[in-house]
């Protein structure tokens, strides 16, 4: 593979005006020009679909691939608390540059200013269009929009729908895309795994995929093709993510030259319900407001197992409250979820775990009242107690940090273009906007900013310059080739016959990766992983048995192609950890602190964004793009 | 906890299915009643066997993906619960529990207790959207919506898309689904130029995937694990005659 030189391709010059600029520069195609082009969309959530309705809306001919039943059941649907957006409609100061600063400090200062301030500059726009495709935002006495604070920040720029706003954004998305599947410009493929990219003369030209009921690989051809294929959470088996959230898709366009961004930073959101036991499948998000009237604590003494209503007072650490006395419960994320973890190593953690803290009403309840506490967190609480099966009124709540979600993804442009012509990365699958930590609403933010208002143009600009094409206008032999290497893939994997459970291994990957590329690494915790995980490639490989037939609807086999992958990020991960030898936003390592034991950045070396390539046999190789800060001061973050 | 589990095995849509029984032991109460089925596959999967297809994904009760009946019960026993998020200390010990795929003609079987709902999706896409190009749309404040109509509008738009009221419905009628989405259109002043074809067009769509029609037994709403409420149906029927005036 020949060397990359990454030019980000952001527009120089003025900020403000620095996308309409860039826009206007972009190609346009009329829409009978347009209806010439076959454009591939993996992924059909948030910015997967919205964009395969505004690029049919557009002219263009789509197919669009979903591993789901259907689009509506894409993992965006789980989104609770809101979308950002720089409407001002509370009139408390927000604007664009505002909204743009916050991403870029909570990102601490390492993503890419264009970017940002064009993810800002949109967002108000896509409020307007999810209000007239019928998205049913809540809404003041005056029939208003309602708007609410999140994530610290001092404005309210939230727009919500109860907890429930990344579905009916995505149900909005969704019905946009189902305007276009009856007039037949979009053609949805459900139940398909992308299992490859057709690269022909350097350009993405189309992909292989696997037909889950039927087990049938196929190729298609594209003249472009975009991935939406979501975060990568799952390679700590334990997520908040969907069971089947998975980075095929993104792997494989690595595998192919695309590269791939930050690999390491991964967000850990510091209030879920804690691991039960060894057969949990799944974490449980709850809100992060609950810090707002909750406080966190252990006990003191080590390997205490009296219950918590027998600890008196004086012998509770509420850590938080102790080491951060301005902040106390409501640090950001990334402070609060290292403190538990540091805690529980302390063997003070409680639970039957040991991997757990209280998250305790009581004072809350005793000075503001239970109809208080149930007015507020009411249906919080009573998830709380489905799942856990205890009273929180009573009884503190235990939490946990739980990984949520990734903040790296494949390296793009300003264009949202990998560094494969043709092929384009949207919404979490790619890297660009949330630096090394993302700030609360904002993912719903850039999925749709990246679906509905960047890719078609930038979309359209590329293949403006391309001639459309088909699988017989391309060299002869490429697609069939590549489906005959997906099948010899599938039946090694078939073959290898073994005694070990897909999930067995995934469980034991997502233990190393969670131990020592998590919430906090070390360099000698980096190098263990990076011995660990080639001996769980090697059980994968010997080890795993795929039960069935592999022309079936075969979970099994599905999970073993995701676990594959997940294992060789998982190596690229503790590279890009271990090569950061610094520790910035939710990329703690431990070497890199103040003597207060908060992430200490080193600006001087590591402003860069490092984007890794691929190599069949050896390590892999890093490229880098060093980013300019000519809008903001650089800051360091303090909550003492 | 004990129990013992007769789940309809079927290979696929072709092949003829049968209950089969498994017995599970020394089951933590406080699991979710998937990861017990997680418990099994992984025994059936160390045997050699083929573990039994369901279809899950979010396991937090709003992507729609899980669902199949549980003694004759959609998402089984636990009011305004989906299957991923019911626990074992809803059962016995010792509880015999039956699982079968939701039945209805217009959901074909694609293998155990996986379904196929796709004709959902031909409902949507016959009507259930606002006509706007992305970029067309006016300032969003622009339209004042009055708060308990987009309340109202918002509690209709929280259908999960699951199937549950199909699978309770003794006609396999998919009126529930479609009258909530068709509410919440009706309901909000930007569905209102369209709303006319809309109800139509869903309505003829149901119709012809097979659906069967309402006879208002309200077993769909009860069974629900969303509590769509069946005034939607009212509405849809108020819609669907004011669209024929």
């Amino acid at each position: 593979m020949k060397d990359f030189y990454l030019s980000s391709k952001a527009p120089n010059g003025d900020l403000h005006t620095a996308w309409t600029r860039h826009k206007e520069s972009l190609h346009k195609l009329s829409k009978e020009e347009a209806n010439k082009y076959k454009i591939i969309i993996i992924g059909t959530g948030l910015a997967g679909a919205s964009a395969a309705a505004t690029l049919a809306e557009k002219g263009f001919n789509i197919d669009a691939f979903s591993y789901h039943e259907s689009p509506r059941r894409a993992h965006s649907i789980a989104a609770q608390g809101g979308i950002n957006a720089a409407k001002n409609y509370k009139h408390d100061g927000d604007s664009t540059m505002r909204l743009f600063y916050d991403t870029i400090k909570g990102g601490d200062f390492r993503s890419r200013e264009q970017n940002v301030y064009r993810l800002a500059e949109t967002s108000a726009n896509i409020i307007d269009q999810c209000v007239a495709q019928g998205v049913p935002f809540a809404r003041e006495y005056g029939g208003l929009l309602d708007n609410r604070s999140f994530g610290g920040v001092q404005v309210s720029r939230t727009f919500y729908a109860r907890g429930q706003t990344g579905q009916q954004l995505l149900l909005g998305a969704y019905s946009a895309l189902s305007r276009q599947l009856k007039k037949e410009k979009v053609k949805f493929f459900p139940r398909h795994d992308m299992l490859d990219i057709i690269v022909v003369n350097g350009k993405a030209k189309g992909v292989v995929t696997r037909n889950l009921l039927n087990g049938k690989i196929a190729s298609h051809y594209g003249d472009a093709v975009v991935l939406a294929t979501g975060g990568y959470s799952n390679v700590y088996y334990l997520s908040t993510n969907a069971m089947a959230s998975n980075v095929t898709a993104n792997w494989r366009a690595h595998r192919k030259g695309a590269l791939f961004a930050n690999p390491s930073f991964t967000q850990i959101h510091p209030t879920c319900i804690p691991v039960k036991n060894d057969f949990q499948s799944k974490l449980t998000l709850m809100s992060e407001s609950l810090r707002n009237d909750g406080r966190v604590w252990v006990p003191k003494q080590k390997n205490d197992t009296r219950k918590p209503n027998e600890i008196p007072e004086d012998e509770r650490d509420y850590y938080l409250e102790r080491i951060y006395p301005a902040f106390g419960n409501l640090v950001p994320r990334d402070v609060a979820s290292r403190r538990a973890k540091e805690v529980c190593d302390n063997g003070q953690g409680v639970g039957p775990t040991g991997f757990a803290v209280y998250l305790d009403f009581k004072r809350a309840i005793q000075k503001k009242g239970e109809d208080y506490v149930k007015e507020k967190y009411g249906n919080l609480f009573d998830m709380y107690q489905n799942i856990a099966d205890e009273n929180p009124y009573k009884t503190p709540m235990k939490i946990y940090p739980a990984v949520h979600y990734t903040m790296g993804g494949l390296w793009v442009d300003y264009n949202l273009m990998t560094t494969v012509p043709g092929l384009f990365s949207i919404g979490e699958s790619n890297f660009s906007d949330h630096g090394a930590n993302r700030l609360g609403a904002s993912a719903l933010m850039q999925g749709l900013a990246d679906g509905y208002f960047i890719a078609p143009h930038t979309v359209s600009d590329y293949l403006s310059k391309e001639t459309p094409g088909n699988k017989n206008t391309e060299a002869p032999g490429v697609f069939e080739e590549a489906v005959r290497n997906t099948e010899k893939e599938i039946d090694k994997i078939m073959n290898i016959k073994g005694d070990t459970v897909v999930d067995e291994i995934h469980r034991e990957l997502g233990k190393v990766v969670w131990d020592k590329v998590g919430m906090s690494r070390n360099g000698h915790s980096l190098k263990e992983a990076l011995d660990l995980i080639p001996k769980l490639k090697e059980k994968f490989w010997n080890n795993v048995f795929i039960p069935g037939n592999k022309n079936d609807y075969n979970q099994e086999l599905e999970k073993a192609l995701r676990l594959k992958d997940f294992i060789e990020l998982a190596e690229l991960m503790a590279f890009d950890a271990l090569d950061r030898n610094e520790s910035c936003g939710a990329h703690f390592r431990e070497e890199f602190q103040t003597k207060e034991n908060e992430a200490k950045r080193n600006d001087i070396e590591f402003m860069y964004v490092a984007a890794w390539q691929y190599k069949k046999d050896g390590e892999p190789k890093l490229f880098k793009e060093s980013l300019e800060y000519k809008n903001v001061k650089l800051k360091t973050r303090s909550y003492k | 906890m004990n129990i013992n589990l007769k789940i309809w095995r079927q290979k696929d849509e072709k092949e003829k299915g049968s209950f089969k029984s498994y017995k599970l032991q020394n089951i933590d109460p406080n699991i979710s009643f998937l990861e017990m089925l997680d418990i099994l596959n992984n025994r059936l999967i160390k045997e050699k066997m083929e573990p039994v297809a369901f279809d899950h994904d979010c396991r937090e009760g709003i992507c729609g993906s899980c669902g199949f009946m549980i003694n004759g019960q959609p998402h089984g026993p636990q009011k305004a619960t989906t299957v991923c998020q019911l626990h074992m200390r809803s059962f016995n010990d010792e509880d015999e529990i039956l699982l079968e795929p939701f039945r209805a003609s217009s959901f074909k079987t694609v293998k155990d207790l996986s379904v196929d709902r796709t004709a959902f999706d031909r409902i949507i896409s016959s009507g259930g959207f606002i006509s706007v190009d992305t970029g067309d749309a006016e300032e969003a404040n622009s339209t004042a919506v009055d708060k308990s109509s987009a309340d109202e509008a918002f509690l209709s738009a929280a259908c999960i898309g699951c199937g549950a009221c199909v699978a309770a419905c003794k006609n396999s009628s998919a009126m529930l689904f479609t009258a909530a989405k068709v509410s919440q259109f009706a309901l909000l002043p930007q569905g209102d130029p369209e709303q006319k074809e809309r109800v139509q067009n869903m309505v003829a769509t149901m119709d012809e995937e097979g659906f069967g029609a309402c006879t208002n037994t309200g077993a769909c709403t009860a069974e629900c694990p969303k509590e769509i409420s069946q005034e939607n149906i009212a509405r849809l029927n108020r819609e669907f005659i004011k669209s024929q005036l």
